[in-house]
């Protein structure tokens, strides 16, 4: 037993290591993702027996109108969403300095992308309260009222879309930092030289530079806004009339609130083949990249 | 340095550009020092109409002892901490061993085993919720804090994975071809050379993760209904509902959810900032 294993070490050891994490996340996060497809095609209660009923769920889906306002609002999420790497680039730019006392005042900057976005929900819903909100008082300095953003269906994604804007601002704005402080001196030295300056000097010098910062930064946007659930939820539980849902809030809802689990399996299946698209083009670069450098 | 420093002798254009910055900073986070004042604000205040204003009666002690008081928040609290820690500690163990493996030994299927670790990281939550909930369920799990101990664990190790995995390829090779040369075997190579030097990449992800694990609130509402369980974001979506228009009371218990996770942040902001940036950088 004991040369079985001395001869075999070399490969049981690392086996042995690697196997409590590759346990743990395939039957907790891939074979549950697995077995929700093939929930999709059920209908069930989340008690009883599933009953099979193949396409059902999905026909059904794609005649319900308030699928596509959720869809309609994810779109409206991601395109909104893109504000946030030039935003968070343009903050970097402002703060990046080495002034005594701008190392503390950066932090400061960064404190919304620590906040639990249930916080970030409740500040904001303040901010949008109508009469005493922030948003109410500077309508009346100007002599207007403001509208009720978050019972009004036209304006509400766009304010939810906001308040979630601040914290993912703030984490573009962190990797630009970083990005910045790895800038080559030699190249920005080169343009000084020949004369770049200001846009041209961001656009052909510094951007180059920051491809990587910026693939990263529009990757954590793009999942950022596709996985937004959390203010949502708290700041108009999809409302009003599900005007503000989601695929991730309409699938819980359908799921928590009305036990149509089969129906809600389906909702996250859709999202999921969304998202699997933006994944597959993310690790088909990532792996590109490894094997350049292996 | 990009942009062109501001030269030292300058002084009024030094001064001018802080006051510039300070000046939005204050916009940009305005509404959260609406809350910090609130939190301090009498509830005659907050009947008045005053949000925005300095306060004209402070209530901060009363505030703050009726959140710990009159609300679960201090349970609430203690469910948070309670599902934390355990969660960092495991996360750090499972990837540490994974992330050395991955990095460290070539095996057929390494480079897909890794691919499944960082795609699974970015699964939609919902893909997954009804199968967990329903695992939770019928291992007895559901409404106790370690269903979600096991889903933080189990999720946060596809990113841990790969940030240690980076972490541990980017340490020079000779130190493991010495191992070698010496006849360590895997084990020991993990205990005597991997694990002394993670220790800064430990650090960096041990605060993401409290963060993360910490601010969760999607999985706090899908496995626990029990205010012996709950965590604080779950637990301060309830209190808005209960105490709607009492908004004093509302951001103290907004300021108390948000708290740990800033002090940590500014305790270990250069490990945060490190981490977020080698995890997501190097990706």
């Amino acid at each position: 037993m004991k040369t079985l294993w001395r001869h075999h070490r070399w490969w049981l050891t690392p086996t042995l290591l690697i196997m409590p994490a590759a346990i743990l996340f395939s039957v907790v996060i891939l074979a549950s993702s697995v077995e929700s497809l093939w929930i999709s095609l059920h209908e069930w209660d989340g008690f009883g027996p599933m009953r099979w009923i193949g396409l059902d769920n999905y026909r059904e889906l794609f005649n319900d109108p308030q699928f596509y306002v959720s869809l309609k609002n994810n779109v409206i999420w991601l395109v909104m969403f893109m504000l946030a790497p030039p935003l968070g680039l343009a903050i970097a730019l402002l703060v990046n300095q080495k002034i005594r006392g701008m190392r503390f005042l950066k932090s400061l900057f960064f404190i919304p992308l620590v906040l639990a976005s249930v916080a970030v929900g409740v500040v904001f819903s303040w901010v949008y309260t109508p009469q005493f909100g922030l948003l109410a008082i500077i309508f009346r300095f100007f002599g207007a009222t403001a509208p009720a953003v978050l019972s009004d269906e036209h304006f509400v994604t766009f304010a939810v879309v906001t308040a979630a804007l601040w914290p993912q601002t703030a984490f573009c704005m962190v990797l630009y930092l970083a990005g910045l402080n790895n800038l080559s001196e030699d190249l920005i030295g080169a343009g000084r030289v020949d004369g770049a300056k200001g846009w041209n000097m961001l656009r052909h010098i510094v951007l180059p530079q920051l491809t990587q910062v910026t693939f990263i930064a529009i990757a954590v946007t793009v999942v950022g806004a596709l996985r937004s659930f959390d203010i949502i939820s708290v700041m108009t539980s999809g409302g009003p009339f599900g005007s503000s849902s989601v695929l991730a809030y309409q699938m819980f809802e359908q799921s928590i609130f009305s036990y149509r689990f089969g129906y809600g399996a389906a909702i996250a299946s859709v999202l999921f083949v969304i998202m699997a698209v933006f994944i597959v083009w993310y690790l088909s670069r990532i792996i590109r990249a490894e094997e350049r450098g292996a | 340095m990009y942009p062109r420093p501001i030269p030292e002798t300058a002084i009024w254009q030094r001064r001018l550009y802080v006051a510039v910055v300070i000046g939005i900073l204050i916009v940009w986070l305005g509404p959260l020092f609406a809350v910090v004042l609130t939190s301090f604000r009498s509830m005659q205040d907050v009947m008045g109409g005053n949000l925005w204003g300095w306060p004209t009666q402070f209530g901060l002690i009363e505030n703050y002892t009726a959140v710990f008081t009159q609300t679960p928040m201090a349970q609430y609290f203690l469910n948070s901490l309670i599902i934390t820690i355990p969660s960092v500690i495991g996360v750090l163990i499972l990837s540490t061993l994974s992330g050395f493996v991955l990095s460290r030994y070539r095996f057929p299927g390494n480079m897909l085993v890794f691919a499944l670790f960082v795609g699974g990281n970015f699964l939609p939550h919902q893909i997954m919720m009804i199968p967990v909930r329903d695992l939770m369920v019928r291992l007895g799990l559901y409404d106790t804090t370690m269903a979600l101990i096991i889903f933080h664990v189990a999720f946060q190790t596809g990113f841990a994975t790969l940030f240690m995995r980076n972490f541990i390829a980017a340490l020079p090779d000779e130190l493991f071809q010495a191992a070698r040369a010496e006849g360590a075997t895997p084990f020991q190579t993990l205990v005597h050379v991997v694990i002394p030097l993670v220790r800064p990449a430990l650090a960096a992800l041990a605060i993401l993760l409290f963060t993360f694990i910490w601010n969760d609130y999607f999985w706090a509402v899908v496995l626990t209904i029990s205010d012996s369980v709950k965590p604080v974001t779950a637990g301060l979506a309830n209190l808005r509902g209960e105490w709607v228009s009492a908004w004093n009371l509302i951001s103290a218990g907004t300021i108390v959810v948000a708290v740990p996770p800033v002090i940590m942040f500014f305790l270990m902001q250069k490990h945060f900032i490190a981490g977020l940036t080698m995890g997501a950088v190097k990706g």
